[in-house]
């Protein structure tokens, strides 16, 4: 990428942010934020499966073609969330060499909510809260050894939490 | 970011609790114009300068986010140092020493 400097790069995202609303720019804000990363930080190698509208191609994004059920995928969710906006999900997993956990809830405009890379020294132990549209399930998959292992959970939502 | 960074079991649990708009691009305002997504990007935690975390994130994360972790080992007096950057290239860096779990 070539070096531009940070006044620049905020003039282009301010000029993106403007040009266009809507599903066009949510495609647009992630390629635009992909150039105004510093040089030094990771890119996310996964950022076009955030943008992906279900589940299925979030995980073709991801090339996750095979994962199976795994009882040791511990996923935790709220049977009944009476708030949508935040569900609070926690994911831990037994198999050993677990180096990457990713948090998904079916039915959402944007499927894919995180992607945990397990680094070494850090359990594969995490919690965080989501937004949820609507009922529909929590789904949380690891990889270990190059193998993906699912666990999934429904959660009934009283008030949906995306908005819109 | 407040962040609170206990050593327990042999482990450092880490709670980061990040205020962000986290908007999706989805949500309308009064007038019914469009809000744009604005929304933390990468989050990224080190321990006494090593990287031990990285996570990215989708829109789907709740509005000021709440992310908890375990770090293997630790001590008490370590250094926990998270940053997070967010699509519009906004950035914000906060530290937090380790300490011992509170007295029941």
């Amino acid at each position: 990428m070539p070096h531009v400097s940070r006044r620049r790069r905020r003039a282009i995202l301010n000029r993106g942010l403007g040009i266009a609303l809507g599903v066009a720019a949510r495609a647009g804000l992630g390629a635009i934020g992909l150039g105004v990363r510093d040089a030094d930080a990771q890119e996310a190698p996964d950022r076009d499966a955030f943008a992906a509208r279900s589940v299925a191609d979030a995980l073709a994004r991801l090339r996750i073609l095979d994962v199976a059920d795994s009882p040791d995928v511990l996923l935790d969710a709220p049977d009944i969330a009476e708030n949508g906006a935040v569900v609070p999900v926690s994911v831990r997993s037994r198999i050993a060499h677990t180096d990457a956990i990713f948090v998904l809830l079916d039915r959402n405009p944007f499927p894919l909510a995180a992607r945990v890379d397990i680094l070494d020294g850090l359990a594969p132990d995490v919690a965080l809260r989501v937004k949820m549209a609507e009922t529909a399930a929590v789904i949380a998959i690891v990889r270990a050894d190059g193998r993906y292992w699912r666990a999934q959970r429904d959660v009934k939502i009283t008030i949906g939490g995306c908005g819109g | 970011m407040r962040i609170r960074a206990t050593l327990r079991s042999g482990r450092i649990e880490v709670r980061v609790l990040i205020a962000h708009p986290m908007e999706t691009g989805l949500r309308k305002d009064e007038a019914g114009n469009p809000i744009p997504a604005w929304y933390i990007t990468d989050v990224t935690a080190r321990v006494n300068d090593r990287i031990v975390m990285k996570t990215a994130w989708g829109t789907a994360v709740s509005k000021d986010p709440l992310l908890v972790f375990h770090v293997l080992g630790g001590a008490v007096g370590d250094r926990v140092t998270v940053d997070w950057i967010d699509n519009r290239g906004d950035r914000r860096t906060d530290e937090a020493t380790v300490v011992a779990p509170a007295s029941p």
